[in-house]
């Protein structure tokens, strides 16, 4: 029986590539659900009606299950449905299908968040830009876009705390991902085997994460401040 | 010559005629003040010279040029329609000054973009963004602003903010300068300041349309009065005509209205 001293490096080393992957599905998210995101809103935004149906049908389901259902579907359904599993087997399939599941997901939440914002601005700040003989893109960059972004940055702060969190369910189609490999110690991995203390330590993770993103979201606030 | 002809606006909300027949002429270094209970259609007029509204028929012309016609208007482009827009200037009730900009910037900001997309604006840059900043400096000083320009809207009282506003639209140059109620925003011991530049400008040989509530001030700046009603203009005249010798019912009672609150 190892000492906890000796334990350590081992549980720490798993935990640092579990978080690892866990960082990659965060970012990967971010990167695909902030640009998707603005697509969906526009299209839920549209004044073509199939384009804006289609667009809030899928916000509504999307915001009205569970992202573990969706991750599950996602996962399983090519290749149990259609006989052809898109995903490839081991765990890079795993985490591109994570990844789509949850840029998906995110970018739901976030079209709606930027809808909000969008219909937050004033119609009189985009028509005094046109009395003034401003085109639409220029009232759109100069003017509209950084009252939006300050309206926005609330709200997306909140779900981009809470992605972190999220990435967790990630787990349920195995994705080896910084609670898995905590979990891993429970039923035995590296000769270590019945202890629960790393999924301890993967929550520290989680809030040492959370803890430095909230304090740059605040900084982000803060710089747009200046303004009401 | 008239600065300004308008010919027969209609224009319809949902189905229902808002303007009816609008027609008037302006000329040039006239103030207009247009007066009329809520709902007549005052602010709607204003928004059809701004290009706000589309009009489903009549005419504009500016000095000899048809600026606008409700035939031909589905044919024009975004960019003449902005050209057309910049004969005037338009003061909003409620300022719509940029919140991220400060006075100056609210006045430099049109005329940047504008700068911004012409060719020769790289060469030349310092100079043209030097111009541009004096321009708008001068024309904050002449509104009064000049230890307030740095200033952030939230920052400014209403009747700042609204004399930020103004100063915005003069940079502009508009051909015509019209303002919808610019003090009805405001707190009552505020209106007198913005009266006041306006009453300078209209000083300063400026051709402007105001539409206003108060009365003494439209008497004392307009050359020119319209009362409009459900729509429509029910009679226009000079301001002593108007004030002394209302000729129709409505207009009558409306003044008599003004007087009694
Ligand atoms: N965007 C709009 N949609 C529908 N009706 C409108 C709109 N704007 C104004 N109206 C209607 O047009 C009429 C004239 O309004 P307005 O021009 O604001 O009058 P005023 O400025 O003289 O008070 C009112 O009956 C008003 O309800
Ligand atoms: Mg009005």
């Amino acid at each position: 029986m190892q000492t906890f001293m000796e334990q350590l490096p081992t549980v720490i080393g798993a935990l640092n590539v579990g978080f690892l992957q866990t960082l990659k599905l965060f970012v990967v998210t971010l990167l695909g659900a902030v640009p998707l995101g603005l697509i969906i809103a526009f299209g839920a935004m549209s004044k073509v009606k199939i384009l804006k149906v289609l667009c809030r049908g899928l916000i509504w389901i999307i915001r009205g299950t569970p992202l573990m259902i969706q991750l599950l579907i996602i996962y399983f359904f090519p290749g149990l449905v259609l006989a052809n599993n898109v995903w490839g087997g081991g765990e890079t399939g795993r985490f591109i299908a994570a990844c789509v599941a949850f840029i998906v997901n995110y970018a739901c939440y976030f079209a709606e968040i930027y809808r909000g914002g969008i219909q937050s601005v004033p119609v009189g700040q985009e028509e005094a830009g046109m009395v003034l003989g401003m085109t639409r893109r220029q009232i759109f960059f100069n003017v509209t876009l950084l009252q939006m972004i300050k309206r926005i940055v609330p709200p997306m702060s909140n779900e981009i705390l809470t992605l972190v969190k999220d990435t967790s369910l990630a787990r349920i189609i195995a994705m080896q991902e910084i609670i898995w490999a905590g979990q891993a110690f429970m039923k035995g991995s590296q000769g270590i085997s019945g202890a629960i203390w790393p999924l301890f330590f993967t929550a520290i993770y989680y809030l040492i994460f959370n803890g430095i993103l909230t304090v740059l979201l605040r900084k982000l606030e803060e710089k747009l401040e200046f303004f009401q | 010559m008239a600065i300004l002809e308008v010919k027969g606006i209609n224009k319809t909300f949902d189905d229902t005629l808002v303007l009816k027949d609008i027609s008037f002429v302006l000329e040039e270094n006239q103030v207009l003040a247009i007066i009329g209970s809520s709902g007549g259609g005052k602010t709607t007029l204003l928004r059809c010279l701004n290009f706000l509204e589309t009009p489903e028929e009549g005419e504009m012309w500016i000095h000899d040029k048809k600026i606008f016609d409700g035939l031909e208007n589905k044919t024009l482009s975004e960019a003449q329609i902005r050209e057309n827009r910049l004969h005037f200037g338009l003061v909003f009730q409620s300022f719509n000054l940029f919140p991220q900009y400060t006075a100056l910037g609210n006045v430099m900001l049109a005329r940047q973009l504008e700068a911004k997309s012409k060719p020769d604006y790289g060469k030349n840059k310092k100079e043209i963004e030097a111009a541009i900043e004096k321009q708008a400096k001068e024309l904050l000083t002449q509104m009064g602003l000049e230890d307030r320009m740095d200033n952030y809207p939230h920052q400014l009282s209403g009747g700042q903010c609204q004399r930020v506003a103004i100063a915005r639209a003069l940079a502009m140059s508009p051909d015509i300068l019209c303002f919808d109620e610019p003090t009805s925003a405001l707190d009552p011991e505020l209106t007198g300041e913005v009266l006041r530049v306006i009453k300078e400008l209209s000083e300063r040989d400026n051709t402007m349309i105001i539409v206003t509530h108060e009365m003494a001030f439209a008497r004392e700046v307009a050359d020119k009065i319209i009362f409009m009603d459900d729509g429509r203009i029910v009679e226009e005249g000079p301001p002593e005509q108007i004030f002394e010798n209302p000729k129709s019912e409505r207009l009558q009672e409306f003044l008599q209205s003004m007087i009694t609150v």
